[in-house]
């Protein structure tokens, strides 16, 4: 595939490598006694393998497939936190990336310095969050906690923070990781419209959702993986989702398998 | 063995400049890290920030009364001589300590957002280099009362604290990116600290040690920073040219190693937290 440098988003033959085992968080004695043991297993395999693909302005590119099929992984690669083992990923100007919003927060902070620190991580500015932050508040309906301790707050409450810091973000490539839409009913609705609004500015935006009826609904372009393979990229998304449809009804098997 | 210095600076030129563009370019992630960093370092004890200046009083006291009641020592200068050792041993230790946890710690953020990971590190250092600075005003009080007499030669202090920084950054390298794979290895830092406390004469003299045992000593980087600060405020001395090299020697190796982990590992840490 060429890289057309007018693409705000070009993946080429990504491959991804990932690592698997209990090596998570033990200690230096675990390590060696699992060392002398023979027990000590870590499995290298290929979270992504060759995913090609690339997105023109405004396209809205939704990533589809079952749990372990590398969703998350390409998105951090996009995102540039991890990098690709083989092949490359180039993006055009600014990226925001939208991963598992309501963890990272600090229970020790107040909402508003959590507010802050936030507004941060996410590339804004200190001026940007002074002006932006009243506005904020009220979106999230947090307006009477702010100087409550962050742990004080319900899920949901958190949530709604996360959502209404992350959903200002203006980048050229937006990178969404199932945060659609938060909450309950009423906060749910409120922040879909936002999110329409903000992919309907001009941003490239790449999804991964587990509804198909989202995908259906929103995305012009189409990119199913299975275990780190690409199994299609195309811009007939109706035509793929019915195909994966009938794969997870089991009405139809992937090549190879 | 020919040394082309102007080349090597040139690169090290560069990476620091790197790094300040980066840092800019963070900065205000980067404030609220330091600011985020104080408050969880000082909150819930009422003392706050003056706690942390009356515990290395304390530990002077407790040290002073036991080695001059109990022991009988009293060299000239001897509360000068061990709040030196102090100062230095108490901010390597908090620093280190401190830095150690700034990549597991900082997970939740390192793992949504693509930034330098020695940020975290940096913020955490911002905040111990401050209570640094507290105490070692009160040093210098200290020294006023037990008569030292002040000269030029205390501009030399620069010296020792800026490599001490350093070396307690390049540590920290090291230590936060080993504590991701190893998460145990903050229990065998307390006990490496605890060593070289005992081995870098904060309360005990060296001067009736073999040749062979001072080397050792001098091997150690906090014993060096200790005695280069010990010559110049007690002995009124400038230290020989060589103690400076030395204590570049440890900053280059410590910041060497914990780039270079930081650099090979930098995707890495991520599979790990």
């Amino acid at each position: 595939m060429s890289d057309n440098p007018k693409h705000p988003v070009v993946a080429n033959d990504v491959c991804i490598r990932y690592k698997r085992g209990d090596f998570k968080q033990i200690g230096l004695k675990e390590y060696i006694m699992k060392r002398l043991a023979g027990t000590y297993k870590v499995e290298d395999f290929w979270a992504d393998w060759k995913v090609t693909f690339s997105l023109e302005a405004g396209d809205l590119l939704g990533i589809i497939g079952s749990n372990g099929a590398g969703k998350s992984t390409l998105l951090k690669a996009v995102a540039g936190i991890m990098r690709p083992t083989m092949g490359f990923v180039r993006t055009r100007g600014n990226v925001s990336a939208l991963l598992e919003l309501a963890s990272g927060f600090d229970k020790d902070l107040t909402v508003k310095e959590n507010a802050y620190l936030r507004g941060a991580m996410l590339g804004y500015t200190r001026e940007y969050m002074n002006e932006a932050y009243g506005e904020i508040m009220s979106f999230a309906e947090l307006k009477d906690f702010e100087n409550y301790a962050f742990r004080q707050l319900s899920s949901g409450m958190r949530s709604r923070l996360a959502f209404a810091i992350a959903s200002r973000v203006q980048p050229d490539v937006l990178i969404l990781d199932e945060v659609l839409s938060v909450g309950d009913g009423r906060f749910k609705r409120k922040s879909e419209e936002k999110m329409r609004q903000i992919m309907h500015s001009g941003t490239t935006t790449i999804l991964v959702s587990h509804s198909l009826e989202q995908v259906r609904k929103l995305c012009n372009k189409i990119l199913w993986l299975h275990k780190g393979r690409q199994v299609d990229f195309t811009d007939d998304v109706q035509g793929i989702c019915q195909r994966y449809r009938d794969f997870i009804d089991g009405k139809i098997t992937l090549g190879g398998e | 063995m020919m040394f082309r210095a102007p080349q090597y600076f040139g690169i090290i030129g560069a990476m620091f400049r790197r790094v300040l563009k980066r840092l800019k370019q963070h900065q205000f992630l980067f404030e609220e890290l330091v600011k985020r960093d104080f408050k969880k370092k000082y909150k819930g004890t009422m003392l706050g920030i003056g706690w942390s200046l009356l515990s290395p009083l304390l530990t002077l006291l407790v040290m002073k009364v036991v080695f001059t009641q109990f022991f009988g020592r009293n060299a000239p200068h001897y509360t000068t001589y061990l709040f030196a050792g102090i100062l230095v041993f108490g901010f390597f230790s908090e620093s280190t300590k401190g830095g150690m946890t700034a990549l597991v710690g900082n997970a939740g953020i390192f793992t949504k957002v693509n930034v330098p990971k020695y940020l975290f590190l940096l913020s955490k250092n911002v905040q111990t280099l401050l209570n640094f600075s507290l105490t070692l005003a009160i040093f210098f009080v200290f020294c006023v009362i037990d008569h030292i007499e002040f000269s030029w030669r205390f501009l030399l202090l620069v010296y020792p604290i800026v490599t001490l920084t350093l070396f307690n950054l390049g540590l920290g390298l090291i230590l936060s990116a080993l504590h991701v794979f190893f998460r145990d290895i903050s229990y065998l830092w307390s006990v490496v600290t605890r060593l070289v406390m005992y081995g870098s004469a904060v309360f005990y003299k060296t001067d009736r040690f073999s040749p062979e045992m001072m080397t050792m000593f001098r091997c150690n980087p906090v014993y060096d920073h200790i005695a280069f600060i010990r010559k110049i405020v007690i002995d009124n001395a400038v230290p020989e040219l060589w103690e400076f090299g030395l204590l570049a020697l440890f900053v280059v190796v410590a910041m060497a190693v914990g780039g270079f982990l930081y650099k090979r590992f930098n995707t890495e840490f991520l599979y790990h937290v």
